[in-house]
């Protein structure tokens, strides 16, 4: 692996081509590609009902696309559910968790995925260990592994929730809307948690409405309006003003 | 990590004034209700070893019960039908013993529970109605074809080693209903708390969404669940018939208040994601001591269905206070 290491940079662990997804009648995506390298960070925005979270769904397994390949770490792939995307992976922060409230901290961080004893018991300490271990290496501040969610603010969910996906994605990370339903502070510290992704060498995706974030947080931007990619532009290289053009479609400045 | 609580914002966590009250609140009624009817009942016989075994006992068909309605309610389901497969499996049991012996028998009875699950599973998990309906047809349903099976008459159990086994015997000079409420217990414990399928019964219960992207297949726990409800009430059905040596259709037909209440004292939540197996047979005990208790001190049957209704009001009441909070 380190001796290869330049040449595993370069390569893209998602390669989206001409993807296209039709709803009935409806073209929700046409054309659309786009590569996410390893610990790269791509903000996906666009107005509401550009199509966000529907190429969210076409990765994440939940909607195959109606035409278009997708290669993971050039490997060709086809998916019809989730579970067969978190075989390749990928993982998903949904918008609203996907947490089970009354469970503890480190169920949830195992929920489906179980580990177990040779008695194929629960086994509960490698489940807690692991959690304390993530948790504190993401620096997600909660009271303790055997918390349970419910008792949790916002920021500290959405923590848990970036920590599970970070516990089981090898390659890549979907976030759609991370901090829509957050405080100053507890967003402060969500990107954080996000920024300290990349030097897992993990790809991310983002999906946010704030450009103030989109800014801080990524390396490139894909703008999307009403299904068809507009571009892609490198964060450093662009500004509010085009972006604004790019989603609108109208000239600022 | 003192320091963790107070970093991030929000609700204070507050964990060591936030002492679970709906969990252990069948320990201190179990309790109270003791300390009440030794006082109470200190000169009717309450104390004795005789009765205090006898509740055991009597509520042992019950306790079995119980622990499948733990599973079908944590995974946010019902199963009002366990009223009426008691007596179709004890009455199956009973019919098929007579003509083709014992084994054939207590296959029977389990079969028939078994069967009753696996019809009332389908339709939830995969026909996708609601379990309340459709468990509330089948009580129904099966109420009618015990009554028909056996044109209202009571079928004999006159098979010995049957009636010794689930009934009146003993093993190690502990009775035959102890050691069955006992490994029951154990058994339902050790999945409910223990294995990923007791995980996946809860995780379904709390969010069946979250459950479902995580790769937890939420029909098949559904039909398991009721699967589990409806052997146990087969079981249930079984040692109605060894300990009373016959099968009628009236057998378990109260039961279905007094295991609903037991269950949810016991710390189970109506809508699911929590639960407790062993609350559940402190539950049930508590349900039997309060029943032979009414009875000693006179009480008519219909003031103890008031008494034990209030007790339930109470236990709901105390549920959903907690799950709302
Ligand atoms: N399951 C679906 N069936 C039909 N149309 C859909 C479905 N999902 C999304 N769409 C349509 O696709 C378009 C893009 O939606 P979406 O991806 O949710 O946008 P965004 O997340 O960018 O706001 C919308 O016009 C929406 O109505
Ligand atoms: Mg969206």
């Amino acid at each position: 692996m380190t001796v290869n290491a330049e040449a595993t940079q370069s390569a893209p662990v998602l390669r989206l081509q001409d993807i296209r997804k039709s709803f009935g009648g409806i073209v929700a995506i046409e054309n659309f590609s786009l590569e996410v390298y390893p610990g790269e960070i791509v903000a996906l925005v666009g107005d509401n009902g550009a199509g966000k979270s529907t190429l969210i769904k076409i990765i994440s397994g939940v909607h195959p696309p109606t035409s278009g390949t997708m290669t993971i770490e050039g490997e060709t792939v086809t998916m019809s559910n989730a579970t067969m995307a978190r075989a390749h992976g990928i993982e998903v922060v949904y918008q609203d968790l996907a947490l089970a409230d009354q469970q503890s901290v480190y169920m949830n961080m195992f929920l489906g995925r179980e580990p177990t004893n040779r008695f194929g018991l629960l086994d509960r300490r490698r489940m807690i260990d692991e959690t304390d271990k993530l948790v504190k290496e993401l620096d997600v501040r909660i009271p303790s592994a055997h918390a349970t969610i419910r008792d949790l603010s916002g920021g500290q969910r959405q923590g848990v929730a970036i920590a599970r996906a970070t516990h089981w994605a090898s390659k890549l990370i979907l976030l759609d809307e991370p901090t829509a339903a957050l405080g100053v502070a507890e967003t402060a510290k969500v990107e954080e948690i996000v920024q300290s992704l990349k030097s897992r060498n993990i790809g991310v995706l983002i999906i946010s409405h704030s450009l103030d974030q989109v800014f801080k947080l990524s390396d490139r931007i894909c703008v999307l309006r009403r299904g068809k990619q507009i571009g892609v532009r490198e964060t450093a290289k662009t500004d509010k003003n085009e972006i604004i053009a790019m989603i609108t479609g109208l000239q600022h400045s | 990590m003192p320091s963790a609580n107070t970093a991030a914002s929000g609700r204070p966590n507050g964990f060591a004034n936030r002492i679970n009250l709906q969990q252990y609140v069948v320990y201190f009624g179990f309790l109270a209700i003791f300390l009440f009817f030794a006082i109470v009942l200190k000169d009717s016989g309450f104390l004795t070893v005789r009765n205090l075994s006898n509740i055991v006992l009597q509520t042992a068909p019950a306790t079995i019960m119980a622990i499948g309605l733990v599973f079908v309610m944590s995974a946010g389901e019902i199963d009002l039908s366990i009223g009426s497969t008691v007596a179709v499996s004890a009455l199956a049991a009973a019919v098929t013993m007579n003509d083709y012996g014992l084994v054939a028998g207590v296959l029977a009875g389990l079969g028939a529970g078994l069967l009753v699950g696996l019809l009332n599973g389908v339709l939830v998990a995969y026909v996708k109605l609601p379990s309340f309906l459709v468990t509330l047809a089948t009580l129904g349903l099966f109420a009618g074809v015990s009554r028909s099976m056996t044109d209202l008459r009571s079928i004999p159990v006159t098979n010995g080693t049957f009636t010794g086994f689930f009934g009146s015997g003993a093993f190690l000079g502990i009775p035959s209903l102890i050691w069955w409420t006992v490994i029951a217990v154990a058994i339902g414990h050790l999945i409910y708390r223990e294995t990923r399928f007791g995980a996946h019964v809860l995780a379904v219960g709390d969010n069946s969404r979250a459950a479902g992207v995580s790769g937890i297949s939420v029909p098949r726990i559904r039909l398991t669940v009721l699967m589990i409800s409806g052997g146990l009430a087969g079981l249930a059905g079984l040692l109605y018939a060894g300990r009373l040596q016959a099968a009628k259709y009236t057998l378990g037909e109260t039961d279905l208040m007094t295991v609903i209440a037991a269950v949810i004292v016991g710390g189970t939540l109506l809508n699911g994601g929590k639960g407790s197996i062993i609350g559940a047979l402190v539950g049930s005990l508590m349900m039997g001591m309060l029943n032979n208790g009414l009875i000693l001190m006179g009480l008519s049957v219909s003031d103890q269905m008031i008494v034990r209704g209030l007790i339930i009001l109470a236990a709901v009441a105390v549920s959903l206070r907690e799950k709302s909070r």
